[in-house]
């Protein structure tokens, strides 16, 4: 990596649910922050400047929103700086904050991301036909649905698997006081009984939409040394890109995300993620894509993903526990859920991650993606200086 | 921190009304300054993109975007919705932190797609402002009466403007002339307004010894900050930009003699109040010599194309000292400076 380390030393998110009617845009960011402050024992004086993400700005209908957020983050006469993404982009904006400090231009950097999505109306916001372009009119699901299918016939994967990853996930949940969805009665029989959606996707299986902030406070090594409070050091991240669609594409499991992946193992010196890494916040919002992003990143050898759902390897107790917050599938403000999975990632090796803490995680992942399956977002954080 | 240059520029003709898709807009300027650079798009490292959806008034607008920019294999990128001045800075900030050695980031806007002076106003708070839908032009014209500075500097702007080919509007009338004008949003007359405007800019940033490879004489960029001030217009004296000025300072644009500087002047009194955050000396400095964005305002391009004309000086002798701005917001809420030298 880069010349400087990086410590993340302050993580907050808010409550999430489907309408957060208690606060304004403004107050949900800053109860993210105010919580990432807290734990970081610092206020908005001590910030140098502030990375704000979050996906379009037609789901609430403010443009460029960080602009008007600069008082409620008494941010005039800093920078501001605002990153958007698409789906990935609270992992990308958690990156290029990251990068302000291990590039050495700033010592104290906050990043946020929310989404309100009760401001507005995300799946009108998500169809907006637009010229020239394929109309999609089905929102995520929808868009995803057929991927998933050629997911199940390629590796054989028994149609129960889906099932299984939201339970693990929203069993999960109950352990997180910040996760929006609380539901601890699921069983198997039960999930394989709920409405089919977008075949083969049901009803647990997709992600709620959900009113949510999530931020971090980031430092410079010398002033991470100072501190007497948990850090997460800040081993490697990476992003890639690919376009939409193109003939041949393997929209099952993107090359941009198989590079990504290997790029950052590269930089973190890891060899063997799966014997490697201990614990993963990995952006599932459909439940199918645990096993794809199982073989995409490199745990489970092509077609194998499922095998590891099946075997229980991601459950909390098993070699690699995938989401033990719950996951998007139990919260998803959209444009915080990519920093929501690497802020998790970050209290999982600080210690902080109570009912949901995966015992003795040195190493984790915080993943995310987003568009077509085509922009990915990833960092390795760990317990010990990289 | 790494010596950083700008080694390459290309904008498009600015237009209005174009019927091109994005992706068909930014195709021709990305291969344009990938052309002038004299490089193959696998040697760009990093690629940041500066857009608003609200322009093509479409979610995910930018998505496309990366069509136009051949990423197969998978490439590293990036996007800020932001003017493409700060596409710019998040390139930089790469670069700095060794993760890049070239990149290339452009900005593109369709100010033809909607009603822009309406739909900038979606910028203001939701709750308070907005819904009010007081328009840019309006609350311009609250910045301008703080602050009125009429007649010759538009006269400047479009007698420069004339010199670049790619504006939208030129003329050689004089002050006199202009001020004898109707006013058509108090205190603003027609040619106090930007000339909107559809197109693409893009530019090349490179490292070091990459950066020599590329160009004869890179821009290099000394120094780079961006801030942004409150929002809220009551909170602010309009006749001054604290956020520029303090960007200013950082980047010590007075520490010596500027040749020439670019400023994003949109609305015609923005000039003057730049001139005195950045403390510049008019005898000494030449003012937005391209026209700037008073003759073809191309949102979210318009200021990555000042980085540009003021790198392009640099490049052909003109300057060995040059200052590149940008800004976005209402009345010059945010503001991007960078120092830019020949040797």
């Amino acid at each position: 990596m880069g010349a400087n380390r990086c410590a993340v030393v302050g993580v907050g998110q808010t409550n999430h649910t489907t309408v957060r009617a208690d606060v304004s845009i403004a107050g949900l960011v800053r109860e993210a922050v105010d919580r990432a402050l807290e734990s970081a024992g610092m206020t908005l004086a001590d910030i140098d400047a502030i990375v704000i993400g979050k996906a379009p700005d037609m789901l609430e209908g403010v443009m460029m929103p960080e602009m008007w957020l600069t008082d409620s983050l008494a941010a005039s006469g800093k920078p501001v700086f605002r990153v958007h993404t698409a789906g990935s982009v609270g992992g990308s904006t958690a990156i290029v904050a990251a990068q302000h400090v291990m590039s050495g231009i700033h010592k104290r950097v906050l990043t946020v991301a929310f989404e309100k999505q009760s401001d507005g109306n995300a799946m009108w916001a998500l169809s907006v036909p637009t010229p020239f372009g394929v109309p999609v009119h089905a929102g995520a699901g929808g868009y995803f649905s057929p991927i998933i299918r050629s997911y199940m016939r390629r590796s054989g994967a028994p149609a129960h698997i889906g099932a299984m990853v939201a339970v693990k996930d929203r069993t999960n949940a109950c352990k997180n006081p910040y996760a929006h969805l609380h539901e601890p009665d699921w069983t198997l029989e039960k999930a394989l009984e709920t409405p089919m959606l977008w075949d083969p996707v049901r009803f647990i299986e997709t992600c709620p939409s959900s009113d949510g902030a999530a931020a971090l406070v980031m430092v410079s090594e010398d002033v991470a040394d100072t501190m007497n409070v948990p850090k997460a050091w800040v081993h490697s991240t990476a992003m890639r890109s690919e376009p939409t669609m193109f003939a041949g594409r393997n929209q099952v499991s993107p090359r941009a995300g198989e590079l990504c992946a290997e790029d950052l193992y590269r930089k973190a010196g890891i060899t063997n993620p799966l014997e490697e890494i201990d614990v993963c916040e990995v952006y599932v919002p459909f439940s199918w894509f645990e096993p794809m992003w199982l073989e995409n990143l490199g745990f489970a050898p092509k077609d194998h993903g499922w095998r590891f759902v099946e075997d229980g390897v991601t459950e909390m107790t098993g070699k690699l526990p995938f989401n033990p917050s719950g996951g998007v599938l139990s919260t998803n403000p959209i444009g915080a859920s990519g920093m929501i999975r690497f802020g998790e990632a970050a209290m999982q090796v600080m210690g902080l991650a109570g009912e949901h803490q995966i015992d003795g995680a040195k190493k984790a992942m915080g993943h995310a993606y987003g568009g077509g399956s085509q922009f990915f977002a990833m960092w390795i954080v760990g317990s010990e200086k990289n | 921190m790494r010596d950083v240059g700008i080694v390459a520029f290309a904008e498009s003709q600015l237009t209005y009304g174009t019927t091109n898709t994005p992706v068909e807009m930014i195709v021709p300027t990305v291969n344009e300054v990938l052309k002038n650079a004299g490089i193959e798009r696998t040697e760009v490292d990093f690629w940041c993109h500066g857009s608003c959806d609200y322009m093509t008034g479409q979610p995910f607008s930018f998505v496309a975007a990366v069509d136009a920019l051949g990423a197969w294999p998978p490439i590293i990128e990036s996007h800020v919705e932001m003017d493409g001045a700060w596409a710019l800075y998040e390139a930089w900030v790469k670069i700095q932190m060794g993760e890049a050695n070239v990149a290339l980031v452009f900005g593109n806007g369709k100010s033809s797609a909607g009603d822009m002076n309406r739909a900038l106003t979606l910028q203001q708070d939701p709750y308070t402002v907005a819904p009010l839908w007081p328009g840019l032009t309006a609350m311009e014209g609250i910045g301008a009466c703080a602050a009125l500075q009429a007649g010759t500097v538009t006269e400047r702007a479009r007698r420069d403007g004339a010199k670049n080919g790619n504006v939208l509007v030129s003329g050689s009338e004089s002050a006199d002339e202009l001020l004898s004008r109707a006013v058509t949003s108090a205190p603003f007359r027609d040619h106090d307004l930007p000339a909107m405007a559809d197109g693409v800019s893009a530019i090349i940033i490179a490292a070091g010894h990459a950066a020599k490879r590329i160009a004869k004489r890179p821009a290099w960029i000394r120094a780079i900050d961006h801030r942004i001030d409150h929002q809220n217009l009551g909170w602010r004296d309009l006749a001054r930009s604290t956020s520029a000025a303090i960007a200013a300072s950082e980047v010590g644009v007075h520490n010596d003699k500027v040749d020439i500087a670019e400023l994003h002047t949109t609305f015609s009194h923005h000039e003057q109040l730049l001139i005195n955050a950045l403390q510049l000396r008019t005898d000494a400095t030449r003012i937005t010599p391209s026209g700037g964005a008073l003759v073809g305002n191309a949102l979210m391009a318009a200021g990555l194309s000042r980085f540009g004309h003021a790198a392009r000086a640099i490049f052909d002798g003109t300057a060995d000292r040059a200052v590149a701005h940008a800004q976005q917001g209402a009345c010059l809420q945010q503001n991007i400076v960078a120092v830019l030298e020949g040797n």
